[in-house]
């Protein structure tokens, strides 16, 4: 039998695929008024009109969860000095090239850099959406601070979306990881390659 | 509001070319501040014409009513007592879309055709393509558009397209009861604004001048002021341009990060296919279950 250790909590996988969810619904239907070659995924919604109602309050349930998500990583997702060299080899790491990386935590530097990008831009997204949002907010804000809110969301969201096209490949790319967090468990001998330091915090050899 | 029977020259959120083969006169509504009264004529003919009526507002001890634009009341007309030369002036701008020839609403406006450009120069919204998002009021450097809020969709002076594109002028023209109001072909009417100008010269109103900013490439609604100089007293921008947060927004930015976006897909995809994926070996796997 393989040995198998869990990586994620059934809690910590809801948590990880509500945001998950609700993001793709929010960039699918943002990139939809980001550019009009997107515009056919106002559809997804149910048309233009409807888009423009659901994203907003979508926005808000994912902001929520994700907020429970970043509460439950925050402790293993402080940067290191091992990180930076981590980050020094990345054409080793790109490379599948993995003797002699530094030793990794529960997360890797990449995932880190992630997900602080990720709070950041999800902040950014929340206020500037907040300022911008039809008919509730927008007009009681001055014009300049809406023009500066919309082109905020637009930055932020492109910023986001890059991060999170790298993310979903990187699952894809490293075997193993969507099972982990769709199943929880990953095998002992994945977890001692990918993430040696935590491996051992969490085996206890 | 919809009109198929004149030519579009250009359409919110498109991308390629609007049918532009055939050519109209552009024309031009030109604003005679310096013969307004504030009769208000052209308020009502113009709730009259579109079938509006905006609801009974509240009176603040001036002559300005309704106090504002709205999705009921696409004309108002804002008074101002000013002295200018230390002598009271009281100047009565009638305020309303401009019609500018390169639209910010136009530019900002996410959903395809909600907003239109006619080839004669009028800026028309189409609401029943409008998502009611607001961007357009991001767009506009005069504060035009109301999105209402009944429906939440944006609504504005149409020119009275409708009537123009049947040859008949705009409602608020035919019921001016000075010439303070004119209607005819752009060039007309700036001929006729510098016979204005030249005659408000000869009374002392050295400033005197045309308000038709290049910064927006020119209006179709133009005013002439008595103080050129300062539209500021008029409530009116001095160098309007759209804002560099919009340009910048909805520039060469926008296509650069759709492409950006694409190339990241497929940057990913390609890496996936030179060097594979990363798999945790059998053996190591073997080993574990081993030991
Ligand atoms: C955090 C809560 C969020 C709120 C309150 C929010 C709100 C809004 C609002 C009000 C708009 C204007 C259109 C509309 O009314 O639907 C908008 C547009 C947009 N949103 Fe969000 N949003 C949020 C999160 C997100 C996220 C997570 C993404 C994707 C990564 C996103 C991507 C976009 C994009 C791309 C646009 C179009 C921007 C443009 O036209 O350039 N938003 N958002
Ligand atoms: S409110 Fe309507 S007209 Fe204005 S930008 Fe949005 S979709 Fe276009």
């Amino acid at each position: 039998m393989r040995k198998v250790i869990e990586r994620y909590s059934a809690n910590e996988r809801l948590n990880h695929w509500f945001t998950a969810i609700t993001f793709v619904i929010l960039a699918l239907s943002g990139l939809a008024l980001f550019h009009p070659s997107m515009y056919w995924l106002t559809n997804l919604l149910g048309g233009g009109t409807w888009t423009r109602i659901l994203h907003p309050f979508i926005g808000v349930a994912m902001f929520l969860s994700f907020l429970v998500l970043v509460s439950r990583f925050w402790a293993h997702n402080k940067l290191t000095r091992n990180d930076a060299r981590w980050l020094a080899r990345w054409r080793d790491v790109l490379n599948n090239r993995e003797e002699g990386l530094p030793e990794v935590g529960r997360f890797n530097a990449g995932q880190k850099l992630l997900f602080w990008a990720m709070l950041l831009t999800m902040l950014l997204l929340l206020i500037s959406g907040f300022v911008i949002w039809q008919p509730y907010f927008a007009p009681v804000f001055p014009i300049t601070l809406v023009r500066l809110a919309v082109l905020t969301h637009a930055i932020s969201a492109f910023v986001l979306i890059l991060g999170i096209i790298v993310h979903i490949y990187a699952s894809l790319w490293i075997k193993g990881s969507v099972r982990a967090m769709t199943r929880g468990y990953v095998p002992s001998a994945w977890a001692k390659k990918h993430h040696a330091a935590w491996y051992r915090d969490v085996s206890g050899s | 509001m919809a009109l198929q029977s004149l030519d579009i020259k250009a359409r919110s959120a498109t991308t390629t070319e609007s049918p532009s083969v055939r050519k109209t006169t552009r024309v031009a509504k030109l604003i005679d501040i310096s013969k307004c009264i504030g009769c208000k004529a052209c308020e009502a003919a113009c709730m009259e014409w579109n079938d509006l009526r905006d609801v009974v507002g509240v009176n603040k001890g001036e002559f300005d009513s309704p106090r504002d634009l709205s999705d009921q009341s696409w004309t108002v007309m804002r008074f101002y007592e000013e002295e200018p030369n230390g002598q009271f002036e009281w100047l009565i701008r009638k305020d309303g879309c401009l019609h500018c020839e390169d639209p910010g609403c136009l530019a900002a406006c996410p959903a395809p055709g909600a907003i239109v450009q006619y080839a004669n120069g009028l800026v028309d919204f189409h609401e029943e393509h409008c998502i009611g998002c607001g961007y357009c009021i991001t767009g506009c450097p005069f504060d035009i558009p109301r999105i209402s809020k009944k429906d939440s969709k944006a609504y504005k002076c149409t020119l009275c397209s409708d009537r123009v594109a049947v040859g008949l002028e705009p409602a608020c023209i035919k019921a001016c009861p000075t010439g303070a109001l004119v209607f005819g072909s752009k060039e007309d009417m700036i001929d006729h604004a510098d016979e204005r100008v030249a005659d408000l010269k000869g009374r002392g109103f050295e400033n005197a001048g045309l308000y038709d900013p290049a910064g927006v490439g020119g209006t179709h609604v133009m005013y002439v002021l008595q103080h050129a100089d300062r539209p500021q007293l008029y409530g009116l921008p001095i160098d309007p341009i759209i804002s560099p947060l919009v340009s910048l927004w909805k520039g060469v930015t926008k296509p650069i990060a759709m492409l950006l976006l694409g190339l990241t897909v497929l940057g990913s995809f390609f890496h996936y296919i030179h060097v594979g994926p990363n798999e945790t070996d059998e053996d190591e796997e073997e080993n574990e279950a081993a030991s």
